[in-house]
């Protein structure tokens, strides 16, 4: 979330889409409810179904799922034909202003400028902004603030990729016809409301009703008010899920919301810790605290500096505080809190000791390569591999690949059993070579440390209970697993052992770190004294550091997670913290736990002001510039170079090089296009209305294994299928809880009214769903909570999968389900961006079972 | 059961509003259900379960999100869902807490005959006590909403306490404590009363629920369990609320003016079990049917 949970309170509306916070994030949602009582904020709904969320919205339209796109590209379209825009903030904190270089073409036909059609891929060049001359600076120039010296340049033999020019070209009057501001009109004026209707099956009157209310915040140049956008994996779950999110960002953006109370963007998540999981790089292509990882050209630690830190890409006469300009400070003190003492400026930093990558590592390929036969062990913790990921039988059939698995859990579950899911017979299991073992895992009361919620707060939490019996806590498994492989390096060498050997361990109990010893590591320290400065304060060898401006890329200090750095400081474990005072009443409750990144509640709050320094609302502030003490105040941390006077015009947006907010995403920011663009899910029951020709995102992810089958409406798949989860249970754990198998004891598919009819379909009897992967059975919930749509003159029927059964649980075990996975239905195929998988959205035939 | 020296002002690391707090519990307490912001989570059906110590339960699917048909002697609280198709088509999901009223003039008191059985404290909670209950179900019958349950196993009959061991304690009921979104309040019935017109009143003002109003049915002289609806007129869509309740009119008259006829009937009721008994000797007791299972 760019806000957080409690800052939904300040808002004035909300669009939820994309997500169903009152069914997944029941305790959460009291602060839209909080919004709708106290401030009579109004609540739009945009769903496939009609939600718990929509049970109490102020507006619902029902979606077809993967049309999001062509709603809000819809949106943008509304709000810059009716001039609903904040125009200050768009000149001035946006690229509405920047030109893009020429050559550069927008999908009329589907593609962007650049496309590889025998790659699949883009050649981005042309998506850049203008230079003023021909000079193009190499990358990894420090900004003006000077703060990081640039690195020595490497010899290499491949050209530099294409860098933003640091001096761009620009027209404030938003008239020159190559500025982001007249693109993205020519973009979204396709986007009429009539394409609207005929795309997303949502009649034009609502639609615009919707983008009237959403919009109204702008109505007549008004300022003070502010719109919110809440979403989750309803958005992330397709083929080009991050274009959707982008596209919510730049409505946001023109209309001057983000960076204020009440405001953002908000994506909620879904586990209690999955932003702490992405936060320490969960996912292959980064490392804490999301700086990229290297890739093979990346000959030395200055090539790889070179590459991922960027020069400041701004108007001559605006400033730019560029903060990823520190990315050596934050890479260094990684790398010293990776391997302490064997990372020396002599060895680069022991740069050869981090893994290359060279390629996709997501989720999806990693069992595709298991299923190739190419990985040959995998280690299951904090997960259900078999059930969570698309595609299930693919799953199966890698694992009966594999050489062995691990899994942790506190449940037999699908994955530790694979073996015996539905369809293998005992002769089967004989032939299935992979060696199981199933450790006995602490389940989340029993273990301490941190959740990072998504509000960005680390929140410490006590074990509630020991585990019980022989379960051990997850360190402890991971410690005796690494300590082993250890040892094995040191007995008998190895190909590369010195990352390995050199780790740090400084434990207590090598064998079981503690937490909190890993919570203070995350932080970091000062290796030597350190001083800062402005202030000429020290921190001692061997001290906490207070915050990530004190990392430096000498090896004088150690952090492992630069935006965790000063959760951990000498004054203590500031996440334990649980003061409930809220001086501005705007919840931001300053000493409760901490959030990253330096305790800021909002993100690029400077944005909350206006050019001169003065809040868009003096009810709702939350910083301001203080000319007599010439700097930023507030009730919030300034999300700002705190001495930056607002006549110097530096960005909000800190952490772009440009410093301002991206209508457009330049280079290879992301992979799609730089404007989000329509395209139909990977199964879709109708042709792109926009360019049928390109009718899937053209840089999309699949994958072509005999397992990886994808069908069409010609092949009898034609009716859209959505998953999601319930209230009343966790994915595939509370299957085993009575409490919450008594709440809703079996699963079932949610199948329109009328659908239900045309098969003479019966709520409570049994129904099959087929895909092209799989089958998937259970009780048909028969409900006017979906309607018929009517999708560009053609009658589309959408049902509704909850994705908790599997062939584990208590009524599974008890024979009283089908034992069938929802994800044996979902598709391989994921976004290019973030390889998310696309459970949202695929094609299904329905039959009586 | 003043409890005034036990009300809340301050709970510790506690973020946002104070249960409770600033109203006062003293002897009129009462338990508001705004529906309109009510997302039928369940979390007051486990809590009430949970505080009450009773069982987890098997239950079928039935073609709804609803926990089971219908509330159970051990299942005090129950969220309907109902599906509504209004006259002009706007379709609404309503989700309503379904359980014990707590009528200031209790049909099921006025109907019990056991002496003890059916308790109503000053501060208006109904109560029932199962020790001096004897199964005869006249509660059932005196219900206006169809709320006691009767165990066939022990013969008594039971239903929500408004957590009366909670509250003369000092605490909020059990399902107050674990609604995540404050749709449920608890307090005086006064500041419950003027929390609910105030939120009709902004209903009214800010929303499309021009017809939203506070159910405190008259014809059982008000209750201390009382809704925000989003349709006054219609209480029927939320699953059965009844329009008008009223104590049935059999039970008025014979626990009233009939009352010695009733006496008498219960004096002439017992000679005639006697005889039965030296007639026919003692019943046998036939074995509940269990629900089968899908």
């Amino acid at each position: 979330m760019t806000n957080g949970w409690i800052d939904i309170k300040n808002t004035d509306m909300m669009l939820i889409m994309g997500g169903n916070p009152a069914e997944n994030h029941p305790c959460g949602f009291k602060w839209p409810v909080e919004a709708k009582r106290e401030r009579n904020a109004k609540m739009i709904v945009v769903d496939p179904r009609f939600t718990r969320t929509a049970a109490v919205a102020d507006k619902f339209l029902q979606i077809r799922a993967g049309a999001d796109i062509a709603f809000l590209g819809g949106m943008i379209n509304y709000a810059l034909e009716n001039q609903r825009i904040a125009k200050e903030y768009l000149v001035n904190y946006t690229n509405a202003s920047f030109v893009i270089k020429e050559g550069f073409k927008l999908p009329d036909d589907g593609l962007y400028s650049g496309y590889d059609h025998d790659k699949q891929t883009y050649d981005k060049s042309t998506w850049n902004y203008e230079g003023a001359g021909a000079h193009q600076a190499p990358s990894g120039k420090a900004s003006q603030s000077g703060e990081a010296p640039a690195p020595p340049l490497a010899p290499r033999q491949a050209p530099p990729p294409p860098s933003l020019p640091p001096n761009v070209i620009y027209d404030t009057s938003l008239a020159h016809p190559r500025c982001v501001y007249q693109l993205l009109k020519q973009q979204y004026s396709r986007y009429t409301p009539e394409m609207v209707e005929r795309i997303t099956g949502i009649p034009k009157d609502q639609f615009r009703e919707a983008a009237d209310m959403f919009t109204s915040v702008r109505k007549d140049g008004d300022m003070k008010k502010v719109a919110t956008i809440i979403y989750a994996v309803g958005w992330t779950q397709h083929s080009f899920g991050a274009q959707i999110i982008r596209a919510a960002a730049m409505l946001q953006l023109l209309l001057g919301n983000i960076g204020r109370a009440g405001g953002g963007v908000n994506a909620l998540r879904g586990h209690s810790n999955i932003q702490g999981a992405t936060d320490v790089a969960g996912i292959f292509d980064s490392l804490p605290g999301y700086l990229k990882v290297p890739n093979p050209t990346d000959k030395d630690f200055a090539a790889w500096m070179t590459r991922i830190t960027p020069g400041s890409s701004k108007p001559k006469d605006w400033d730019s505080f560029n903060y990823y300009s520190n990315t050596p400070k934050f890479a260094v003190s990684f790398l010293k809190s990776m391997y302490g003492d064997a990372a020396t400026k002599q060895n680069d930093w022991a740069f050869d000791y981090l893994p290359k990558v060279d390629r996709e590592y997501s989720w999806v390929h990693i069992w595709d390569d298991m299923y190739q036969g190419k990985v040959k062990g995998v280690l299951s913790f904090g997960m259900n591999s078999v059930a969570i990921g698309p595609n299930s039988q693919k799953t199966i059939n890698a694992l009966k690949k594999a050489d062995w698995l691990v899994v942790c859990e506190i449940y037999p579950d699908e994955t530790s059993e694979f073996w015996k899911s539905p369809g293998i017979s005992t002769d089967d299991m004989k032939n299935i070579p992979t060696e199981v073992y199933r450790l006995p895992g602490a389940g989340f009361a029993e273990k301490d440390g941190t959740f990072v919620n998504s509000a960005r707060w680390l929140q410490w939490k006590w074990a509630a209970v020991p585990p019980p019996g022989d379960c051990q806590l997850d360190q402890a498994i991971l410690a005796r697993i690494f300590l082993k492989v250890r040892e094995l390096y040191q007995k008998e060498g190895g190909k590369f052992p010195d990352p390995i050997l050199n780790l740090t361990w400084n434990h207590l109990d090598p064998n079981n770190p503690s937490l909190s010893e890993l919570a203070k590591e995350l932080n970091g320290r000062a290796i030597s004294d350190v001083t800062d400065a402005p202030t000429q304060t020290t921190m001692k060898a061997g001290q906490q550091l207070p915050g990530f401006s004190w990392l430096r890329d000498d090896g004088s200090t150690s952090c492992g997670n630069w935006i965790w750095c000063g959760s951990w400081t000498e004054a203590g474990a500031l996440t334990q913290r649980r003061g409930t005072d809220d001086p501005s009443g705007l919840g931001i409750y300053p000493n409760w736990a901490w959030s990253w990144p330096m305790n800021r509640r909002v993100l690029y709050n400077r944005a909350s002001c206006d050019l001169n320094g003065k809040p868009w609302d003096p009810d709702r502030r939350q910083v301001w510039w203080n000319e007599a003490q010439k700097k930023w105040l507030g009730v919030d941390v300034p999300d700002f170079k705190p001495d930056s006077a607002p006549k110097d015009h530096m960005g909000p947006f800190i952490m772009n090089p440009e410093g301002v907010g991206r209508l457009f995403v330049p280079l290879a920011g992301m992979a799609d296009g730089p404007f989000p663009e329509h395209y139909e899910p990977f199964e879709s029951p109708v042709a792109n209305l926009f360019h049928p020709q390109q009718n899937t995102n053209p840089v999309v992810k699949k994958y072509t294994s005999d397992m990886d089958k994808y069908g069409t409406p010609d092949q009898g798949f034609t009716v859209i299928c959505t998953t999601y989860r319930l209230t009343e249970h966790y994915h595939y754990w509370t299957k085993n809880n009575p409490m919450n198998v008594q709440l809703v004891p079996q699963m079932f598919v949610e199948i329109p009214v009328e659908l239900a009819a045309d098969l003479g379909i019966k709520g409570g009897e049994k129904v099959k769903v087929s895909s092209a992967r799989g089958t998937y059975i259970a009780k048909a919930m028969v409900t006017r909570r979906i309607k018929p749509m009517t999708i560009d003159g053609k009658k589309v029927y959408q049902i509704g999968i909850p994705i908790h059964q599997g062939y584990r649980g208590i009524q599974e075990d008890a024979g009283r389900e089908s034992k069938t996975l929802a994800n044996l239905l979902s598709p391989t195929v994921t976004d290019p961006n973030a390889y998310t998988p696309e459970f949202k959205g695929f094609l299904v035939k329905l039959e009586k079972a | 059961m003043s409890n005034g020296t036990l009300e809340i002002k301050a709970i510790s690391g506690h973020a946002g509003p104070v249960a409770g707090r600033d109203t006062s519990r003293d002897y009129d307490v009462c338990k508001l259900i705004d529906v309109t912001t009510c997302i039928g989570c369940k979390a007051c059906e486990v809590a009430c379960l949970e505080w009450n110590g009773y069982p987890f339960r098997e239950t079928v699917f039935d073609n709804t999100y609803q926990t089971m048909p219908d509330l159970a002697w051990n299942y005090y609280n129950l969220i309907r869902f109902n599906e509504h198709v209004a006259e002009d088509g706007t379709f609404s999901w309503l989700m309503r807490k379904d359980g014990c009223m707590h009528c200031a003039d209790p049909g099921c008191l006025l109907a019990c005959p056991a002496d003890g059985a059916i308790v109503q404290y000053a501060n208006g909670i109904v109560d029932f006590n199962q020790d001096n209950c004897i199964g005869c179900q006249y509660c059932v019958t005196g219900c206006p909403f169809n709320i006691p349950k009767f165990n066939h196993e022990t013969k008594k009959v039971h239903k929500c306490t408004l957590c009366s061991d909670r509250v003369g304690a000092g605490l909020e009921p059990a399902c107050i404590k674990a609604c995540p979104t404050g749709c449920l309040h608890f307090g005086s019935k006064d500041d419950m009363k003027d929390l609910a017109d105030k939120r009709v009143k902004q209903l009214h003002e800010h929303t499309s629920h021009k017809s939203a109003g506070v159910y405190d049915p008259p014809g059982v002289g008000g209750t201390h369990v009382i809704y925000v609806l989003h349709d006054i007129d219609h209480p029927q869509y939320y699953g059965g609320l009844p329009k008008d309740p009223r104590v049935p009119l059999l039970v008025r008259i014979w626990k009233g003016p009939l009352k010695w006829l009733g006496n008498f009937a219960i004096a002439a009721g017992v000679i005639a079990a006697a005889t039965h008994f030296v007639r026919y000797g003692p019943k046998k007791v036939e074995e509940p049917k269990k629900e089968e299972v899908v």
